[in-house]
């Protein structure tokens, strides 16, 4: 057998230098003549450890992280070379017991089971993966639609983009309406703030996403498909129209698909401008058809009229990349994974302080606090464990105490959070809750596209009060009031958007009512964030005299002379952090 | 993260040598087709970097869509720029991971430098910062990006540095 080494290329992966370490490798190949294979793969889901490099030879499969084009050298050197792999830097392994074994081991890939194991831009590796064989299956076989449709119900799956409704009832009411003309789209405008599994799933596995939406075609007599998918995620739409270019040249779409006469399907490839509001159904309709994304009333629902008034079935990217698994395997081996209500897989991706930020795909009913603690590796420098935020601003903040939880739609729903599309970004102690809540509502209500009054005015006015609080202004009877604008916010919205806008603030009041009311109270930030609810200070004992905090004090607060303690004089100090953030010696304090 | 959807009135000094005969493929192109807007003004921005007062009544008069709907989609997407942006583009991450590790530091510290305000350009047009609200890059965070290049895990300081050194690579 033949070597091969493979550089995980994804967008993270070269936001990390991968391509430097690719060209390294390659450079090293040519000069030295060396004999083995050099690939591009996209993420593996270790983003805590890129650039990764993967060789597999003949003695087993060796994952190397953090491997910059010095590293490259060294580990070219010495593996390929010299055929003597250097423990200390591999992180995964079959062979022995390395550092992030239990990171890959323990996760169930369903979704991303093609992710970071072939070229993303190669179609015959996703052949030889298995793919498009669901689809073919289903045309030797003679498997009606409905008979699919029947198998997506029983597998469970729900809509993978936050709403948690079934897929297969949503095929079926596409396929009852009938038109000479409907559509499947593919929603891939992830907008979630913290939320990258979708980017990660395009760029890694295209060719799985199309061919769930031809199997969606096929079922629901789909004529024509649209992949709605955000302008910043420019490396997926670049390696989406690679594998459209290359499914047409298969038979895969067009005309006349694998065969069958009257089976026509194609698929283009629609820009969002950005637009949070988009990821609504009909707000993404309205979009694709040139207009201002705002969503439109419901009934009628997509299924009945949506993309040009047409029957319109609208699935997330990780939803459609489930489908070809479910026909291949069969909806028993699905719903084998996970909870009653909650079929199979999700994949989550983490970040914020954890140390292990990246993908994982985890089954159903696993707890929260196995996904932070054991794939995640626990906080990063061993902070304390505070809140988990799921479900990004339609979501919810999850407290530690609560972490035993599991993931599930139901039981995430009951904390007040949202499964959302998959997005966790976890605090630690030094996060301040209020602030994180304003953070979330500063987002929605730039985003609230205007239709709505309560949307509209709501979250301006909730910020405002947020925005108060914060800068030390805070009132009695302020939480309050945020409470009743929320549910006046959540009952009188047209869309997802705005029902679920007040979500974060209420679950930081329901589980952090303490931090608001330090604030308003006490004038107190307890975590230290917000800087007008901060004293600073010169601590004597660390203080050099090396009069950068004074240079730099923009409101000539602080005196002292050279090689002498400063000090700030309260009144003159406008709580900036300039000083703090320029002292080298960590000698101003927060209190 | 948006950029201010509502502008300033300023005088714009608008190119008035915009080369408007650049737009008339994109208009023969789109010309009656259903759901054209986006794509004639994603057209429009790609060629001149923003979409210039005269573009927009160009392509009114060739495509015969009304300027306000056009008006309406241009200023409901984050994607339109109405006004001349830098040579550089700092898009600064302040998606959620980005926030809890202080993305707030590097647009302050870039603001400083820079002597400009978040959204605004530089005088010599050689840079403009922005707020994006997510790269998907959030285990390198605090993430901006310049171009095709990301930086991760900055510093308010090391954020400044890159900037400093794409500055003196322009000036050689």
């Amino acid at each position: 057998m033949s070597t091969t080494v493979t550089v995980g290329l994804g967008s993270c992966g070269i936001a990390a230098g991968a391509n430097k370490t690719y060209d390294k490798i390659k450079a090293l190949k040519e000069a030295d003549k060396l004999e083995f294979n050099l690939k591009k793969t996209s993420c593996i889901g270790m983003c805590y450890r890129e650039p990764l490099v993967e060789i597999v030879d003949d003695s087993g499969t060796y994952i190397y992280g953090d491997v910059d084009p010095d590293r490259a050298i060294e580990v070219i050197e010495k593996h390929i070379n010299q055929h003597d792999p250097i423990r200390d830097y591999i992180v995964y392994t079959d062979l022995f017991d390395a550092a992030e074994n239990d990171f890959l081991n323990s996760q169930v890939k369903i979704v991303l089971r093609n992710c970071g194991y072939m070229d993303p831009e190669s179609i015959d590796e996703y052949e030889a993966r298995d793919g498009y064989k669901a689809i073919r299956r289903i045309i030797d076989e003679k498997i009606l639609p409905d008979k699919v449709i029947e198998t997506i119900l029983k597998s469970g799956l729900r809509g993978r983009g936050g709403g948690g409704f079934p897929t297969g009832m949503k095929w079926k009411f596409a396929r009852g309406n009938q038109s000479d003309e409907k559509y499947v789209i593919c929603n891939a405008d992830e907008g979630d703030p913290g939320a990258f599994m979708d980017r990660s799933i395009l760029e890694g596995d295209p060719h799985s996403v199309l061919e769930g939406m031809i199997i969606a075609a096929y079922s629901i007599g789909a004529t024509g498909g649209v992949i709605y998918c955000r302008a910043e995620y420019p490396l997926a739409i670049k390696r989406l129209n690679i594998a459209l270019d290359q499914a047409r040249q298969r038979g895969y779409l067009g005309k006349g698909i694998l065969g069958i006469r009257d089976f026509n399907f194609d698929i283009y490839i629609k820009e969002g401008a950005g637009a949070f509001v988009c990821g609504e159904e009909t707000a993404l309709i309205a979009s694709v058809e040139g207009e201002r994304g705002m969503p439109r009333k419901r009934p009628p629902f997509p299924a009945e009229s949506g993309l040009w008034r047409k029957p319109t079935n609208i699935n997330n990217v990780e939803t459609l990349n489930n489908i070809p698994w479910i026909v291949l395997h069969g909806a028993e081996a699905f719903a084998r994974y996970g909870t009653e209500k909650s079929k199979g897989t999700k994949v989550f991706a983490l970040a914020g302080k954890v140390k292990h930020s990246g993908l994982v795909e985890v089954p159903m009913g696993i707890t929260i606090h196995d996904v932070i603690m054991k794939l995640g590796g626990g906080i990063k420098n061993n902070k304390k464990f505070k809140a988990v935020q799921l479900g990004g601003p339609s979501g919810g903040c999850i407290p530690e105490y609560l972490s035993e939880t599991i993931v599930d739609y139901d039981s995430v729903n009951a904390t007040g959070a949202i499964m959302g599309s998959g997005g966790m970004v976890v605090m630690d102690e030094t996060t301040c809750m209020v602030d994180v809540a304003k953070f979330f509502l500063d987002f929605t209500c730039k985003e609230s596209c205007g239709k709505c009054t309560f949307c509209r005015v709501g979250t301006v006015r909730m910020l405002e009060i947020l925005e108060r609080i914060t800068n030390g202004e805070g009132r009695e009877g302020d939480i309050e009031k945020l409470e009743e604008l929320a549910y006046e916010i959540k009952n009188n919205s047209l869309c997802g958007l705005g029902q679920t806008a007040p979500n974060p603030v209420l679950t930081t009041i329901k589980y952090f009512r303490d931090e608001y009311e330090a604030h308003i109270s006490h004038k107190k930030c307890p975590a230290k964030v917000c800087r007008p609810l901060l004293t600073y200070t010169v601590d004597p004992e660390k203080c050099t005299g090396c009069m950068v905090c004074l240079k730099n004090c923009p409101s000539n607060a602080i005196t002292g002379e050279r090689k002498q303690l400063h000090l700030i004089n309260q009144d003159l100090c406008t709580k900036c952090g300039v000083c703090y953030s320029k002292c080298k010696f960590d000698a101003i304090i927060l209190t | 993260m948006r950029i201010a959807r509502v502008y300033k009135k300023e005088s714009v000094p608008e190119a008035d040598a915009t080369d408007l005969s650049l737009l008339d493929p994109l208009i023969k192109k789109y010309k009656g087709k259903k759901g054209n807007v986006i794509p004639l003004l994603q057209g429009a921005q790609a060629i001149y970097g923003f979409i210039p007062r005269a573009a927009f009544e160009r392509i009114s008069e060739g495509t015969g869509l009304p300027l306000s709907d056009m008006f309406g989609v241009a200023t409901f997407y984050a994607q339109f720029r109405l006004k001349p942006v830098g040579k550089h583009i700092i898009k600064v991450c302040h998606g959620t991971a980005c926030h809890v590790q202080n993305a707030k530091e590097i647009t302050e510290s870039i603001e400083e430098a820079l002597k400009v305000k978040d959204g605004e350009t530089t005088i010599d047009r050689l840079f403009t910062l922005e707020s994006v609200a997510c790269l998907g890059c959030c285990s390198l965070a605090p993430v901006m990006m310049i171009g095709d290049q990301t930086y991760g895990k900055l510093t308010g300081n090391e954020a400044v540095k890159v900037i400093k050194n794409i500055r003196l690579s322009e000036n050689n």
